[in-house]
C-alpha cells in the first residue's frame, strides 16, 4: 500500500543526513505557517523567504540520504511517508509559532547554531555534505542577521514586546541542549571527518546569543536542565499535528503529483 | 572542407548558445549565462548535457530554468538533453557578468556588491539607487519579492528599489 509508512535503513550516515533534513523541513514548514499572517508585509515575505531556503536545504539533504540509503526512497517519500516516530528533528524546531516573539526566538536559537554548523561542515570529507554546507552557510548568515535584529527590536522595544521576548527565551531555552548532543553513530562520523562535533560550537554559539540578548536588554536563563528526544524520534505532541497537515495530500491521494 | 572537429565545435557552440539564451523567469533581463548559473555544456553524439548551479537552495525558479533549457535545446535541434544540477562550487554573485550587472541596473535593480562584504552580523553597506544614482539609501527589508533580492528605498528620489543581494 503506497499510503503505508516507508521503512528507512538507518545507517549512521543516513540517520545523520535525515536528522538535519528533518530540522530544516520542520522549521521551514513552521515558518510557512506565517505566510499571509505576519504582522507586516515585509515580514510576511521575509519569513516565507527563509522557509523556502530551509525547505531547499531539506530537499538536498533528503536526496543525499535517499542515495546513501541505496535508492529505494527519494526526497518526497522521506518527507511525506514517515510517521512521527520516524522523524528525527530537534524538539526546538517543532515547537509552535506562538506569538511573533516565540517564532523569532526559536529562529534566533536555531540560526545562531546553523550559521556556525554549516560553516564548520564546509570542511567535511564528504564532498556532497560539504557542498550543501557551502550553499547553506550563505543563507544562514542572512537568517541569523534577520532574527538578531528582531530580538534587539523586541527586547529593547516596548514593555509588552520585552516581556513576550523574555517569556519566549525562558520557554524555549530547554530545547537548545539537543543541538549539541551526539550519539555513538555520530561520534564515528565525526571521527571519520564526515561530521563535525557540535560540542565545539557551543562556546561561540553562546557568545552570539549573549551579544545579541544583552543588547536587547534581555537575559539568558540560568537553568541548565535540557529536554531531549527528537533525535531519537520521541517528540512533543506538536509534531504529529504538523505532519498531519504537511502530509495530508500524499496520505489522501497516494502518489499524487502536480 | 569542414572537418569533424570544426563541426563538433560548431554544434557545441550552438548548444551553448541555446542554453545560454534562457532567462531567469523572475528577472527576465538576465540570462542564465549572465547570472553565472550556466556552468557547463557537454556534447556526446547528439546528446547534450547541461550543468547548472542553483542560486538559493529553495529558489523555485530552478525547476523552471531546467525546463526552459530543454525547450531551448529542442528548438535548436537537440532532441536528447539532460540538465544536471551541480552544488559545488557554490554559486556566488561574484560570477555575475559585468554585462549582467549593467542590464540589472538599467532594469531598476541595484546589482550585487562583492561577496566579502557579506559576513559582518550588523555590517553597514552602501547601495547606490539604480534610478538616480544617489547613495543616500536605506534598507527596508533583507528579504524582497524573490529569494535573491532585498528591498531598499532611496532617500534622495524617494523611490523604493530592489537590491540583488550579494551571496
Amino acid at each position: 500500500m503506497p499510503t503505508a509508512n516507508i521503512q528507512v535503513s538507518e545507517t549512521p550516515l543516513v540517520l545523520y543526513a535525515l536528522r538535519r533534513a528533518d530540522d530544516a523541513l520542520i522549521l521551514g514548514h513552521r515558518l510557512s505557517e506565517w505566510c499571509g499572517h505576519a504582522p507586516m508585509l515585509e515580514e510576511d515575505m521575509a519569513l516565507s523567504n527563509i522557509a523556502l531556503d530551509l525547505i531547499g536545504q531539506a530537499r538536498e539533504l533528503y536526496s543525499y540520504a535517499a542515495k546513501a540509503e541505496g535508492g529505494n526512497n527519494d526526497e518526497d517519500k522521506l518527507a511525506y511517508l514517515r510517521d512521527v516516530r520516524q522523524y528525527r528533528n530537534l524538539l526546538l524546531v517543532e515547537q509552535p509559532n506562538g506569538d511573533f516573539a516565540q517564532t523569532l526566538v526559536r529562529q534566533f536559537f536555531y540560526s545562531a547554531f546553523a550559521d556556525l554548523y554549516w560553516r564548520a561542515m564546509m570542511t567535511s570529507r564528504d564532498t556532497t555534505l560539504a557542498a550543501i554546507a557551502a550553499k547553506s552557510e550563505k543563507e544562514s548568515a542572512y537568517h541569523l542577521r534577520h532574527a538578531s535584529e528582531w530580538i534587539i527590536r523586541l527586547g529593547d522595544g516596548t514593555d509588552e514586546s520585552h516581556a513576550r521576548a523574555q517569556r519566549a527565551i525562558d520557554h524555549l531555552w530547554a530545547f537548545t541542549g539537543e543541538m549539541f548532543a551526539v550519539d555513538d553513530g555520530e561520534r564515528a562520523l565525526i571521527h571519520a571527518g564526515i561530521a563535525i562535533d557540535p560540542g565545539t560550537l557551543r562556546g561561540r554559539w553562546l557568545t552570539t546569543l549573549s551579544d545579541v540578548i544583552s543588547e536587547a536588554t534581555l537575559r539568558l536563563p540560568e537553568n541548565d536542565w535540557m529536554q531531549q528526544g527528537g533525535r531519537a524520534g520521541r517528540h512533543s505532541e506538536h509534531l504529529g499535528h504538523l505532519l498531519s497537515e504537511l502530509q495530508s495530500m500524499q496520505r489522501t491521494f497516494p502518489g499524487q503529483t502536480w | 572542407m569542414v572537418t569533424m572537429l570544426e563541426r563538433d565545435s560548431e554544434l557545441h557552440q550552438r548548444a551553448w548558445d541555446a542554453a545560454a539564451s534562457v532567462v531567469d523567469p523572475e528577472i527576465p533581463v538576465l540570462t542564465i549565462a549572465d547570472l553565472g548559473v550556466l556552468r557547463d555544456v557537454t556534447l556526446d553524439g547528439d546528446h547534450v548535457e547541461v550543468a547548472i548551479t542553483p542560486t538559493y537552495s529553495g529558489c523555485p525558479a530552478m525547476n523552471m530554468i531546467a525546463l526552459e533549457i530543454e525547450i531551448a535545446l529542442e528548438r535548436a535541434g537537440f532532441r536528447r538533453s539532460k540538465v544536471r544540477t551541480v552544488l559545488s562550487p557554490a554559486w556566488t554573485t561574484d560570477w555575475m557578468s559585468e554585462e549582467g550587472r549593467q542590464k540589472l541596473r538599467a532594469y531598476g535593480i541595484a546589482p550585487p556588491q562583492s561577496s566579502h562584504s557579506r559576513r559582518a552580523l550588523f555590517g553597514e553597506q552602501t547601495v547606490a539607487c539604480p534610478q538616480c544614482g544617489s547613495d543616500k539609501t536605506e534598507l527596508l527589508s533583507e528579504f524582497g519579492s524573490t529569494s535573491c533580492k532585498a528591498l531598499w528605498r532611496c532617500k534622495a528620489c524617494r523611490e523604493p528599489f530592489d537590491y540583488f543581494k550579494c551571496h
